[in-house]
């Protein structure tokens, strides 16, 4: 847990403007609030089970583990939730908040589009009103979700300053919400963004590591040997890892390596980043050296983002995680390799966490499992894999 | 005393409020916000906010967000910022408030920001991403006390919190006078009276009002419950109209004047 003003160590807090602050305490105490009524967990425990379509499948994957000749490979199905996603967990959350709490109207940024679709879904689920940031080039990285939003009945805002991607897009989301600040709930996709944000994400997302302990002791009999996710701010790893914690069970974050870390185009945060403030937090972002913000680069939108959640950076810090990268190249051969070894198409940005379980599980032996978190599928990333492959 | 505690003297005693200038540095490009800065200090402007560029500027509209480009464009940064007051030292006495997110001081450190802060002869801070729950870390970093710490009070805040956060501040407290981000259209001059009213019950600092004021009326109007008004996205809409005209800076000066004249009450 953080301390009293949301800090993980030296990491999160809150750095917003003031007009937002009375917001982020207003919204702290309908969490605290929150998660301790057990109307509101019921409440949310049956939208996971009946509209999300919980508990996701852990699924062992035979035909991968034996490509890789070591460790067997489990994923965490993520992809078969509602929407396509793990973002539709914390999405269901706090927009059970937001009507708890009396606002009429919710407000997202979305990368890859699939926290947007997540929101937007869950907006026409409860009849409210809904507006999505999305950079104007993500706009067109990710057309069929911006369609689906629109379908849903969400605003799709194009965002055009900076790069157009996922930075801008919460950049632009938190403009909107310190206009809107009194009748409008800010979604917010990650575990990234002011305090309470980074905590109630987790929670929200946790479930996936709920699940994934149960399901492995049920079917192992132990614990797995590690478990491996991507991390662009790092929700689905955190709500993978966070059960874990104190289990002796290896965690490793997987970053956007990009086109590699030497060109300087990539999103690997924790692997090359520093110390700084960005979109309310205090974590690990991409710099320069008088503290501008860097633009980040991946093949997955998703992933495509310069900060990184506050949590992820501690348990870096104090080593419990571990962190790693692999490349947009490395990630398009896990994204073709999973697909026809397991009829499974993944989301770009779970690529990623396969791609690098698909390394480690040839250096493991076949006493170890791993746990890889598939936290989406890839119909949204075709256009781009065809446009590449 | 103080050149921001002497300014607010002066102007009180000839019972003026004070005009207070926001402008990018580094904006269009270092050179000509130099002269941007002599022309509005020669125009009479009070007190001077010199908005350290950023590249993710959350708080501000449009129209700041693009000075901040320009600026960076031309290789801008905290230092260089510093460094232009220590340029304008040499023409000025007005008090000069460095206008910053904090990303960039972070990145400097706070105890140096300080320390060059002083020695360039800054008068001020106001970090915008900075909420009084999160600025002790900085501020146990100053070897000194020579710097005066703004901070914001908005609409939405309430009267407990109004109070705790005036009993920490120190030079000037700036009312935000709207829900919304610099440059922001709606200014409701009669909420702003009744929250600047409300401020005024709990401390006493000067107030000064900032956000969406662009014309004399306004200033006029925010000078008779405050003690100043901040000017800041209308100056660099004009900036941002006249880039390449030869006569910028004394257009800048003229409108400085203009807005100058609206704060004699």
């Amino acid at each position: 847990m953080p301390d009293a003003r949301g800090h993980f160590g030296p990491y999160g807090g809150r750095y917003v403007a003031e007009t937002l602050m009375p917001a982020l305490l207003e919204l702290e105490a309908a969490y605290n609030d929150a998660r301790r009524d057990p109307l509101f967990h019921e409440s949310f425990q049956r939208l996971l089970h009946d509209y999300a379509g919980r508990p996701t499948p852990l699924y062992k994957a035979r035909r991968l583990s034996a490509h890789c000749g070591g460790a067997l490979i489990y994923l965490k199905r993520e992809d078969l939730a509602h929407t396509g996603a793990h973002k539709i967990n914390n999405t269901l959350g706090q927009v059970l908040l937001a009507q708890r709490m009396g606002k009429t109207k919710v407000i997202a940024e979305t990368g890859a589009g699939q926290h947007g679709v997540a929101t937007a879904t869950a907006a026409a689920l409860f009849g409210m009103e809904c507006r999505v940031f999305m950079g104007t080039e993500d706009v067109k990285r990710q057309a069929p979700n911006v369609r689906r939003m629109e379908l849903l009945g969400a605003q799709v805002i194009p965002v055009a300053s900076g790069t157009g991607t996922l930075k801008d897009a919460m950049n632009e989301a938190m403009r909107y919400w310190v206009s809107a600040v009194r009748d409008t709930f800010y979604v917010i996709g990650s575990v990234a963004g002011p305090h309470p944000y980074p905590t109630m994400v987790r929670d929200f997302q946790r479930v996936i590591g709920d699940e994934a302990r149960r399901q492995i002791l049920d079917r192992e009999g132990r614990l797995p040997q590690a478990l491996i996710a991507c991390v662009g701010g790092g929700s689905n790893a955190m709500g993978l890892f966070y059960p874990f914690l104190q289990d002796p069970v290896a965690m490793i974050g997987v970053e956007a390596a990009g086109k590699g870390i030497e060109t300087g185009k990539h999103a690997a945060t924790l692997g090359a980043g520093s110390l700084g403030v960005l979109h309310g937090s205090k974590s690990y972002v991409l710099q320069d050296g008088h503290g501008q913000i860097l633009e980040a680069h991946s093949i997955s939108a998703g992933l495509d983002y310069p900060g990184v959640g506050p949590e992820h950076a501690w348990l870096k810090d104090s080593g419990r995680a571990r962190y790693v990268s692999v490349t947009d190249e490395e990630a398009l051969e896990a994204f073709r390799t999973l697909s026809v070894l397991e009829g499974i198409i993944p989301a770009l940005e779970s690529a990623h966490a396969v791609a690098h379980a698909m390394k480690e599980a040839a250096q493991g032996s076949p006493d170890d499992i791993l746990i890889v978190n598939l936290s989406g599928r890839g119909d949204k990333d075709l256009g781009i894999v065809f446009k590449d492959l | 005393m103080r050149r921001l505690q002497q300014v607010f003297q002066t102007l009180k005693d000839k019972n003026e409020g004070a005009l207070v200038g926001f402008v990018t540095a580094g904006d269009p490009n270092p050179e000509t916000s130099i002269g941007l800065l002599r022309a509005m200090t020669d125009a009479g402007v009070d007190i001077l906010e010199l908005g350290v560029p950023f590249s993710d500027p959350t708080a501000d509209g449009p129209v700041i967000q693009r000075s901040s480009a320009r600026a960076l464009s031309h290789g801008m940064t905290l230092e260089k910022t510093l460094d232009m007051c220590r340029t304008l030292r040499q023409w000025s006495d007005i008090p000069v408030v460095i206008f910053s997110y904090y990303n960039p001081i972070l990145a400097m450190g706070g105890a140096r920001f300080y320390e060059h802060s002083v020695r360039c002869g800054a008068d001020a801070v106001l970090v915008v991403d900075l909420p009084p729950e999160e600025s002790k870390e900085f501020l146990d970093q100053w070897s000194g006390n020579h710097l005066d710490f703004i901070r914001l009070v908005a609409p939405t805040t309430p009267q407990d919190r109004m109070a705790a956060i005036a009993s920490d501040a120190s030079g000037f407290l700036y009312l935000v006078s709207m829900t919304g981000v610099t440059g922001s259209a709606g200014l409701n001059l009669q909420e702003v009276s009744a929250t600047a009213a409300r401020l005024k019950q709990v401390s006493s600092l000067p107030v000064c009002v900032g956000f969406g004021i662009s014309q004399p009326e306004h200033v006029r109007a925010v000078c008779r419950t405050a003690d100043g008004a901040v000017v800041g996205s209308a100056f660099e809409r004009l900036i941002e109209e006249n880039l390449t005209a030869p006569d910028l800076p004394e257009r800048l000066g003229r409108y400085v004047q203009t807005l100058k004249a609206a704060t004699r009450i």
